[in-house]
């Protein structure tokens, strides 16, 4: 394998996009890099989607009565804001847009190991989500149980709607599971020859464990709503307790599945940061081995901490504690990583650009909502903030201050490469504090109401919150605002935006070896690598020829 | 320094002198607030470290203009690594063992849940029960009502069997309202009443939907099963009316699903009882039996408070759904 060629690489040789190359984006492609663009864009337009449901809600509770909609869609509307965020915005877009469009590139082979199976588990997602919306146009309306869809409730609003919640989360569900096969497949088989486990890009050691559980997981899920399906079709009573069915189980069922969701959704998104932190801070990730076995401690325990969630269910009291302490020492892989990110940017050369600074941003809110997870993790508080605002604070600092900023900087982080451009970055950090600032406004009160007695889920409220609330609801305007400048940033550059070369951002991760974006089959030959994907520094060190960062070449981090 | 000094207090300060949480009105929320104020000083500290790091490092390691050169390449420092490993494993452990001790403070480990034996059932029983009642009687009583009693899922006694509190009463959740039954009386009311500094068991029923009963300055809550009871055990400390709500989702009207209760003083109490009592009028027993099902069947001693459930009781027994408007009522 030694003396493979390698395509040698000019800084200026940008290819010319044929004309007509969007249309690749409505077909049944293969490639892994137009499925990944195509799981990113879709489930951007149903972050969108998402977005505008909950602005919905927010609107609302701008006020104590009941005013902007009817309580009964009120409920639909926090019901499918959930469900659309979490099936069809973040775990498509962290596994599967992210997971696609980079783990070849960042192995070093030249697609998936099963093409056809990715662009299927693809295709399932726009039917999955149309059909998730289309509930709202029939006649008694969209699922209004909750994202939890706890039984008997969800047995007992309208028939039809829970019905195609539940095909659609299955639909959903199904292509999350093909994903993983495909990913974890990838990961074992797939890496270029000479790259270990050990020293492949920390992304791929994320997905490798994000993977392990849908695979585990998800299963469950699909078992639970099947079963749910029962009773609500066909009158068993597996759940419903009027024929002796047990509610409790189907909770149990759930979470399962929904606390993995969690890391599901939160490590693909550890995995980007890793890789972006090291780039814009010109330094080696600080402990690779942490990092990298710290996604699989995750995972394991992610696996045995279900009932947090029911620690005012029907639990009993020793599994409330088991549970409690299982939860807590979670809280110590999750502190490894963020400590060592916040190593990896001491002493470096940061460049506060738009992706760096969403990444930073991610640190900084991920933590708030760890912490909080530390809290709601206590039983006799728990107890008081279960089911309240408080929980809300906790899951949005993590899923949205966490998932979301990590995947804007990511989205920041790889524009060049996907599209050949480069984005504005000005337009970039005026996105950037937009967010910052109405996030925290939006949620960070949250905390408050909760716990001096607000319960989630409600239309209405006591008027003695009226004024925090407000205040949650122009935030989340702020919020809405915010996402204006990274589209319209976003289109312009995609279509007209400055020449990106291979490699903008002088990363030594094997994506940026190529031209921008990607030829078709990727590698031609195999590559072998030079350096680690962290090297960063190192070269100067060794004394080496010194060159300016800014003309690192595809020479630099490819033997040939 | 002095500034991180400074810093420091104030995180002290703060998170022992928040005004974060409702008034404490029942014996142990006094303990779970002190618990917050733990957690609360340890996640500040950490989010000003992590914060301070972030925001340090943003300007002091900016890049400069012109300056193309790497960062050094330290790739990692295993005693730092094993310090931020080993803190965090401390910190969550001794939360994890504090959470435990005030747990079962407020009897929330039932005697089931420690042993699993009925050995360690009835002794168990005894230590949570010295700690509730030192009258031996009592605690006799108490051992032997327990042999009967099952899993409990709840903060608080067993269930069946007998408590040993001061005072039972029998919560029903349903489609939007609260429903307390007192066994002893029969006195059935929408509006739970409360002797302050007596310990109180709520044995909890849902009837339709999953409910959850929460007073927030009591810091208690429990889910309402249907099919399956739990309960809750509180001592009331401070007189007033607090709000009970409903905090599980339960349909459309479930944001005004609430009710309130009231610490009366003992006399307070007694005549509120005596008044409930004399307003039970026997021909409202059939109207609610039809009503609410298996809530009657489990006491047959039921009987309602006409002034509170006359307007309802003929809806009640066509479709609990029809009681949506009920809360706006007390
Ligand atoms: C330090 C790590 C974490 C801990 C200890 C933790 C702990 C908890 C606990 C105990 C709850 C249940 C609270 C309740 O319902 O009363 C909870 C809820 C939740 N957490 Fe976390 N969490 C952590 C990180 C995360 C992450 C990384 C995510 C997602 C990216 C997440 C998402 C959620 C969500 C969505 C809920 C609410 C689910 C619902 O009821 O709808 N958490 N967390
Ligand atoms: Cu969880
Ligand atoms: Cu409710």
């Amino acid at each position: 394998m030694a003396q493979t060629q390698v395509r040698p690489l000019v800084e200026d040789e940008l290819p010319q996009e044929p004309k007509g190359e969007w249309k690749k984006y409505f077909t049944f492609n293969t490639d892994h890099k137009v499925i990944g663009i195509q799981y990113l864009v879709t489930s951007f337009i149903f972050f969108l989607i998402g977005g505008a449901l909950a602005t919905g809600v927010r609107l609302e509770l701008a006020t104590p009565e009941v005013d902007f909609v009817s309580r009964e869609l009120y409920n639909q509307l926090f019901t499918i804001h959930a469900t659309v965020m979490i099936f069809l915005w973040i775990v498509p877009a962290g596994t599967g847009a992210f997971g696609n469009y980079l783990l070849p590139l960042l192995l070093g082979c030249n697609d998936m190991a099963f093409p056809r199976l990715n662009a299927i588990a693809f295709w399932m997602i726009p039917p999955g989500g149309v059909l998730l919306m289309s509930s709202f146009f029939i006649n008694e309306g969209a699922a209004a149980s909750g994202w939890t869809s706890y039984p008997p409730l969800s047995l007992m609003n309208g028939k039809s709607g829970e019905l195609i919640w539940i095909l659609s989360v299955l639909v959903l569900g199904t292509s999350s599971i093909l994903g993983a096969i495909n990913f974890l497949t990838t990961i074992i088989k797939m890496r270029t020859p000479g790259m270990k486990f050990n020293n492949m890009p920390l992304f791929c050691w994320a997905m490798f464990a994000a993977s392990i559980l849908i695979l585990v997981s998800t299963p469950v899920l699909a078992g639970a709503l099947i079963l749910l399906s029962f009773d609500l079709l066909a009158g068993t009573s597996v759940f419903n307790p009027s024929g002796g069915g047990d509610p409790v189980v189907y909770q149990h069922m759930f979470w399962f599945y929904s606390h993995p969701a969690v890391y599901i959704m939160i490590l693909p998104v550890f995995g980007t940061i890793s890789e972006i932190l090291p780039v814009h801070s010109r330094k080696p990730i600080f402990g690779y081995l942490a990092i990298a076995y710290s996604s699989l401690a995750i995972s394991f325990l992610g696996l045995i901490v279900w009932a947090h969630h029911m620690f005012t269910s029907g639990t009993p009291a020793w599994l409330r504690m088991f549970f409690m302490i299982a939860t807590m020492v979670i809280a110590v892989p999750t502190g490894i990583k963020v400590f060592s990110w916040l190593a990896t940017i001491w002493g470096g050369k940061l460049r506060l650009n738009s992706a760096m600074l969403f990444a930073m941003g991610f640190v900084s809110m991920f933590v708030i909502g760890g912490l909080s997870g530390v809290m709601v993790a206590s039983v006799p508080f728990d107890i008081h903030v279960h089911d309240t605002y408080f929980v809300v604070a906790h899951l949005h600092y993590v899923l949205f201050g966490g998932s979301v900023f990590g995947l804007y900087a990511s989205i920041y982080h790889w524009f060049p490469k996907m599209t050949g451009r480069m984005i504005n970055e000005t337009w970039g950090r005026i996105h950037f504090v937009l967010t910052l600032v109405g996030f925290n406004l939006c949620f960070l009160p949250m905390h408050y109401l909760g716990l001096m007695g607000m319960p989630r889920r409600v239309a209405e409220y006591d008027p003695q919150f009226a004024t925090i609330n407000t205040i949650c609801s122009i935030g989340s305007y702020i919020l809405a605002v915010s996402t204006i400048p990274f589209l319209v940033n976003a289109v312009v550059c995609w279509r007209s935006g400055e020449k990106a070369p291979a490699n903008p951002w002088d990363g030594l991760t094997l994506e940026w070896t190529l031209s921008s974006p990607p030829p078709e089959h990727n590698f031609p030959t195999p590559p072998v690598l030079k350096t680690g994907p962290y090297d960063y520094g190192v070269r100067e060190r060794r004394g080496s020829k010194k060159r300016p960062i800014s003309k690192l070449r595809a020479s630099d981090i490819l033997s040939n | 320094m002095l500034g991180g000094i400074a810093l420091t207090l104030f995180c002290l300060w703060f998170s022992q002198n928040n005004h974060l949480l409702p008034v404490p009105a029942s014996a142990n929320a006094g303990a779970i607030d002190s618990l917050f104020n733990v957690m609360l000083t340890i996640a500040l500290g950490l989010f000003v470290l992590v914060q301070g790091v972030l925001i340090y490092a943003g300007i002091r390691f900016r890049k400069r203009p012109g300056d193309d050169t790497d960062g050094p390449p330290i790739r990692g420092n295993i005693p730092l690594e094993v310090l931020w490993t080993s803190i965090p494993a401390v910190l969550v452990l001794g939360i994890s063992l504090y959470s435990f001790e005030i747990y079962s403070e407020m009897g929330g480990l039932d005697p089931m849940a420690s042993g699993g034996t009925l050995v360690a059932h009835n002794h168990g029983g005894a230590a949570i029960a010295a700690t509730i009642d030192e009258d031996p009687a009592t605690r006799d009583l108490q051992k032997r009502g327990a042999k009967d009693n099952t899993l409990a899922y709840g903060v608080g006694a067993s269930r069946g069997g007998m408590s040993n509190a001061d005072l039972d009463v029998d919560v029903m959740g349903l489609q939007y309202a609260w429903l307390f039954t007192y066994p002893d009386t029969g006195v059935l009311s929408g509006e739970l009443h409360v002797p302050l500094d007596k310990t109180v068991q709520l044995n909890i029923k849902a009837q339709d939907v999953l409910h959850a009963f929460w007073i927030p300055q009591f810091r208690l809550k429990q889910d309402a099963i249907p099919g399956q009871q739990t309960s809750l055990r509180f001592k009331p400390v401070v007189t007033g009316r607090y709000p009970i709500v409903c905090a599980e989702l339960c349909g459309a009207y479930h944001g005004a699903m609430r009710a309130e209760v009231v610490v009366d003083s003992p006399e307070d109490y007694d005549t509120w009882m005596a008044s409930m009592v004399a307003a039970v009028d026997p021909a409202d027993k059939l109207t609610l039996a039809a009503a609410a099902g298996d809530f009657t069947e489990a006491n047959p001693q039921t009987m309602s408070d006409r002034n509170f459930l006359k307007p309802y009781s003929e809806e009640m027994g066509v479709n609990a759904k029809t009681l949506q408007g009920m809360s706006h009522l007390h």
